[in-house]
């Protein structure tokens, strides 16, 4: 067929914070690897974390791995699954003295240790009091430990194919994974990897919604990658808004200013969370927080021209814990809502956030293609792509960063140690690419809508048809139109047919895979006849462990559902029993 | 709204032009990236970089009306009636608004930005005083967009022997970092007239920081160390 061929040890897609992280151990371990990026990697949307990363350090108070645990199951909704979550919280403290040992700019207490803040969720005594667990630089703690990932990668020399654009999964008769297919963006070439290995680390897919506050380059393209490749999507239902986005723009502002003391009022200038959450007020949970704010507003005390937002109060905080704790927030007030925070609350609303559902793993970032869990031999999923699954139902503030490092590392490690084994990468079988090259021709000549106007469609259903709160009649809809829409999809055009660093041509395959990530949610959000952290049914508002305790697999082949169960014994200590959940 | 874009392709063109849109600024238009993907709605082949849209990616700088900046930060109202986009000075273009920042990145890596600490690795963390931490910032807020390099005079004529602001920024984050202990090697480094001596205080640098920060007042302290060494 002609294409070049690359073979490696090892192949990570994606250069935020988990590709970096596993990078560094297949670096150490002397592989021939290569991280493949398609924007130079601290361009990668880790960047944008802004309040910190959970651990258990103790440093602003007593602490415990186990209360960690505690917090992170309660928070999940009981769909965490133990083992890893107990992995996660063990290893987090670290995870985080790795980073301080690779340079990270961490913010200090007096006596020199690491500075750590409350977050929502995160508690002392298995929930009896709040905790400050979460380690900060200011509030750009992503931005901190992506540059310092980045840096130690070139300390390591690590190989970056930078701007390349990964297209496909290639899997061979006894459906290993044996490399990928992709596109150097600036020249428009098709290469093959072929690779003993292949991790995916290839971030979220919050660009389904059309409030979101994701990076543009949020595609979900390692999910679209497994879905063509016949793997299932888990727990694509569970998507969180962020209780506080700018209104209009989108732009995240960081659960930490409620962590440094901010506070939400309504149009009556009442602290409306003392009603939702005695306990943890502003501090509960982001599903809890999310809806409270969209109840405000649908009950008339909203704020603003159309009575659609909510207040965030900081200005009681002073202009000195402002300046020194939140100084981006300060900037992205000023650039996005046009006020300065020092003075003026910011007018915010639940905003699309973070997928807590992706591609099944299991806690060696092994991804696992059916609900017996097998694994898919040199393939690997770690980050926001990947659902291992900690964060279940509902994800705590500052405990994605953690995931990243722990399982970067974790799932790195292993996939060192099973290249080491491999003496080469498996052959390429036969006709690898055409799936892809069938995907890139019907671009060629395509007569359908354009990227945007199928994109903007795509958007618009998932807002109106999936958001905080779930109506039946509304869902059945959005199933129906995201059903049709993948349809039209198939025929997209571009206009652009050039080869030199074709952004339209990006921008359609990219559509390719947000598709997948968009039917995924509304079919299995469809089907979860339950409430239960960030989704919750109108029509079925309590929890359901007797039915419900299950992931949901979404296979795209068809639109197949199907479940698997909840991992409920951890590794090492005793299972947590399914509690109500209030905060 | 008039725009007039440089214009690249080189599948196509034998030399770079500028075209002039006229688009009309809607309400919800705030930022100039706002404008240009709208733009590019209209027009596919229109090229540019882009990501996180709030100015901590630092994929979308560009030279608006002159003057480097990232068009996700840049408000339209401040533009005045008229809008020129050109790449970034200074660094081959591939296409459009796209510009190949291999020597930048290359210039970046060279100043060994890395903590570098030979010591033992504690089991917990290197204690560092909120003081010592203070003197790091203003440093490792840099996003590498690129935007003071490549506004720098001095890089434009020596873009492979002159690191240029952001690498040397960087290089002192490292200097000024109490856990860092290559401070004479660092140094070291810069003994030729050219890798940190080419700095000749234009200021370009500091002006166009879309992060408010000083890549001159870093080159500075980097100087007084080396006189300091004499």
């Amino acid at each position: 067929m002609g294409i070049n061929t690359i073979t490696y040890d090892a192949v990570v897609v994606g250069g935020g914070g988990a590709g970096l992280r596993a990078a560094l151990a297949l670096s150490d371990a002397g592989l021939k690897v290569a991280v493949i990026s398609k924007v130079f990697p601290t361009r990668s949307h880790t960047v944008a974390a802004q309040g910190g990363i959970a651990a258990s350090l103790g440093n602003a108070g007593e602490d415990n791995w186990l209360w960690h645990m505690y917090d992170t199951i309660k928070g999940s909704d009981y769909l965490g699954d133990q083992d890893a979550i107990e992995y996660m919280c063990k290893n987090a403290a670290a995870a985080v003295y790795e980073l301080e040992h690779f340079g990270m700019p961490f913010d200090r207490m007096a006596d020199g240790k690491i500075y750590q803040r409350p977050f929502g969720g995160m508690t002392q005594h298995f929930g009896k009091s709040t905790i400050s667990r979460t380690c900060a630089a200011a509030d750009r703690t992503g931005h901190a430990m992506l540059h310092t990932l980045y840096q130690r990668n070139i300390a390591n020399n690590t190989h970056f194919l930078i701007e390349w654009f990964a297209l496909d999964l290639i899997r061979d008769e006894e459906g290993d994974v044996v490399g990928l297919i992709v596109m150097e963006i600036e020249t428009g070439e098709i290469s093959v990897l072929n690779s003993k290995t292949t991790m995916l680390a290839t971030g979220g897919a919050g660009r389904i919604f059309q409030a979101s506050t994701n990076a543009f380059i949020n595609t979900g393209d390692g999910l679209g990658m497994v879905s063509r490749a016949n793997i299932p999507l888990e727990d694509m239902e569970f998507w969180q808004f962020h209780p506080t986005g700018v209104a209009g723009a989108g732009v995240l502002i960081s659960e930490g200013v409620r962590g440094e003391g901010g506070y939400l009022v309504n149009s009556l200038g009442e602290r409306f969370m003392q009603r939702y959450a005695p306990n943890a007020m502003d501090l509960a949970s982001r599903d809890v927080v999310s809806r409270a704010i969209a109840t405000e507003i649908k009950e008339g005390r909203g704020v603003g021209k159309n009575a659609d937002t909510v207040l965030l109060k900081l200005d009681h905080l002073g202009e000195d814990v402002i300046k020194s704790k939140l100084p981006g927030i300060r900037e992205i007030a000023k650039n996005f809502a046009n006020i300065d925070p020092i003075k003026d609350p910011i007018p915010v609303v639940p905003t699309c956030h973070y997928m807590m559902g992706g591609i099944p793993t299991n806690i060696h970032g092994q991804v696992v293609d059916n609900a017996k869990n097998r694994v898919v031999n040199g393939l690997y999923a770690v980050g926001e792509c990947a659902c291992v699954s900690v964060h279940g139902a509902n994800r705590l503030g500052s405990n994605s960063l953690l995931d990243l490092m722990v399982f970067g590392r974790a799932a790195g490690d292993h996939m060192a140690d099973y290249s080491k084994k491999l003496t080469h990468a498996k052959p390429l079988p036969v006709n690898h690419a055409e799936q892809t090259m069938t995907r890139l021709f019907r671009l060629e000549n395509g007569s359908g809508e354009s990227v945007s106007e199928v994109g903007d469609s795509m958007r618009r259903i998932m807002q109106a048809h999936c958001g905080v709160f779930r109506f039946p009649e509304l869902l059945d809809k959005g199933a129906k139109e995201i059903k049709e829409l993948a349809i039209r999809e198939n025929h997209i055009r571009i206009k652009d047919k050039n080869k030199i660093f074709n952004t339209a041509r990006i921008e359609a395959l990219e559509l390719d895979n947000l598709i997948e990530v968009a039917k995924a949610t509304m079919l299995s959000a469809q089907a979860r006849e339950e409430s239960r952290g960030a989704h919750c049914r109108e029509d079925f508002p309590e929890r359901n462990d007797e039915t419900w305790l299950k992931h949901t697999l979404f296979y795209s082949e068809g639109n197949v559902l199907d479940y698997k169960p909840v991992v409920t014994k951890p590794l090492s200590v005793e299972t947590f029993p399914l509690k109500a959940r209030v905060y | 709204m008039r725009l007039s874009i440089y214009r690249f392709n080189p599948d196509i063109d034998k030399d770079p032009y500028m075209q002039d849109f006229e688009i009309d600024v809607l309400p919800e238009d705030h930022m100039l990236l706002d404008l240009l993907l709208r733009l590019k709605v209209q027009d596919e082949t229109l090229t540019m970089r882009k990501s996180c849209r709030e100015g901590v990616c630092g994929s979308d700088a560009m030279n608006i009306n002159g003057k480097n900046g990232l068009a996700c930060i840049t408000k339209i109202s401040s533009l005045g009636d008229s809008i020129v986009l050109r790449p970034l000075p200074g660094l081959p273009v591939i296409r459009d608004l796209v510009v190949d920042m291999t020597q930048f990145f290359k210039n970046y890596h060279s100043v060994k930005p890395y903590l570098i600490n030979h010591d033992p690795v504690p089991e917990k963390e290197r204690l560092q005083s909120p003081e010592q931490r203070a003197e790091l910032d203003g440093l490792y807020e840099c996003i590498l967009c690129g935007a003071c390099t490549t506004s720098c005079p001095s890089f434009w004529w020596n873009p492979d022997k002159f690191v240029g602001p952001a690498g040397l920024l960087q290089s002192y984050r490292f200097i000024a970092d109490s856990r860092d202990q290559a401070l004479q090697e660092r140094l070291d480094d810069f003994e030729d007239p050219y890798r940190l001596y080419r700095c000749h205080n234009i200021m370009n640098c500091v002006d166009v920081c879309p992060k408010g920060l000083s890549p001159s007042k870093a080159i500075g302290k980097i100087k007084e160390l080396k006189l300091k060494r004499m």
